[in-house]
């Protein structure tokens, strides 16, 4: 695989949320507004970075017995170093992202990397990888909160366009989530599934 | 992976053991580190907030704790310069909120009357609850300039004078109820308050 594939295949082809469907916590729970799936998003990239490289490069003094107990040691250290970092030395950051930094340790997404490519690759490829899949990530938070702000709230990023009465406000909720997630999962696989139909009928002509 | 030899337990132990350690140090080194900022800011938002609760008080602050049912409250009281009674900032909390807790701060003057209300810590749902929050909705500044003694704090669902947050009623619930706690300790600091 080549590198510049493995940096982008996060953003759409194995996009975490949309097509591995994981990670479904945050991605459920903290895209009210699109702040907040920004904030979610640049924590879940760094510390999915982090974790990669230590696990890229504990990979061969890892027993595979342990190695789950070993990735979440690991895992949990890195939030709750950005956590505490926040807090002391950015408290205007801490305020809007307080509540999310602790779900990182939960999200499957940075378990789910380690398992699956940091310890059977090299560092730097991983580096790749965590920095893609947590750029997919964002932008897939960023889609379903684009949508729930914008039909939920009436605003975007926090300026309000529509007046508050013409808020639907089931858009905010959880159901609201459930709904824009999984209409935004259709539209990937309808998008996917097109451009694979349109390789197969080149291949199909070239023949 | 597959033809690597099975590690002895022992080994299973040490590795598992000194990543443990590791973190385990890591961790306290960033805590040391960040131990001193974070009690400041703290320190600082509760200084911030005391002065919004207060407006125009320019005097002095005397602390005092009050053992409210079974919990203590920390009041600050605002003396002027007469040695009158201005008001005081209550440090008052609910247990009834959405995610358990959230702590205000409740500025009355020495008549009762609420100043100020002032989200000191909560962690309420992002988009929902954490309205309680000036910077958020407007919810909170219905309580300013009210006397609980005819402004009933409850939400209008229950028959109270409070416009709840649209699809937050525990949480608006509980402002109320930290409010409503915050009041009657600051009438009971004021029955036993000298000149």
């Amino acid at each position: 695989m080549s590198k510049v594939k493995i940096l982008t295949k996060g953003f759409f082809k194995e996009n975490p949320s949309l097509i591995l469907v994981l990670g479904m916590c945050p991605t459920l729970a903290v895209t009210t507004s699109v702040n907040n799936a920004i904030g979610m998003g640049a924590a879940t990239t760094f510390v999915l970075l982090m974790s990669n490289i230590i696990i890229s490069l504990l990979k061969n003094v890892i027993p595979d017995k342990v190695r789950i107990p070993c990735y979440i040691v690991i895992i949990a250290t890195f939030v709750s170093m950005v956590d505490l970092i926040i807090k002391g030395f950015l408290p205007a950051l801490s305020e809007s992202l307080g509540v999310f930094i602790p779900l990182i340790v939960v999200n499957c997404i940075v378990l789910g990397r380690a398992e699956a490519f940091a310890n059977k690759n090299s560092v730097f490829d991983s580096i790749l990888d965590g920095l893609g899949m947590g750029i997919g990530f964002t932008i897939s938070l960023i889609l379903v909160a684009a949508v729930r702000e914008i039909l939920g709230a009436g605003s975007f990023m926090g300026w309000q366009f529509i007046p508050s009465q013409y808020n639907i406000l089931i858009f905010v909720l959880a159901p609201g989530a459930f709904l824009v997630l999984g209409f935004i999962m259709a539209l990937m696989r309808h998008i996917i599934n097109r451009v694979e139909d349109k390789r197969k009928d080149k291949m199909c002509a070239a023949k | 992976m597959a033809q690597k030899k099975e590690p002895s337990l022992i080994i299973l132990v040490v590795v598992l053991t000194s990543i443990a350690l590791v973190a385990g140090l890591a961790l306290t080194g960033v805590y040391a580190l960040t131990k001193g900022p974070i009690e400041l800011s703290q320190k600082q938002k509760k200084e911030k907030a005391l002065s919004d609760v207060l407006p125009g008080f320019d005097g002095t602050i005397v602390d005092t704790v009050v053992n409210f049912e079974g919990d203590d409250i920390l009041v600050h009281k605002a003396v002027d310069k007469n040695g009158k009674l201005f008001g005081a900032g209550v440090e008052t909390f609910t247990m009834k909120a959405f995610s358990g807790r959230f702590d205000l701060m409740v500025g009355f003057d020495n008549e009762g009357v609420i100043l100020n209300t002032e989200v000191i810590k909560a962690s309420e749902t992002p988009g929902l609850g954490d309205k309680i929050n000036k910077n958020k909705s407007d919810f909170a500044k219905q309580f300013n300039n009210n006397d609980p003694a005819e402004y009933k704090l409850q939400v209008t669902k229950d028959g109270g004078d409070v416009d709840a947050i649209t699809a937050a009623t525990i949480s608006s619930r509980a402002y109320c109820d930290a409010v409503q706690r915050a009041y009657n300790v600051f009438m009971k600091v004021k029955e036993d308050y000298h000149e």
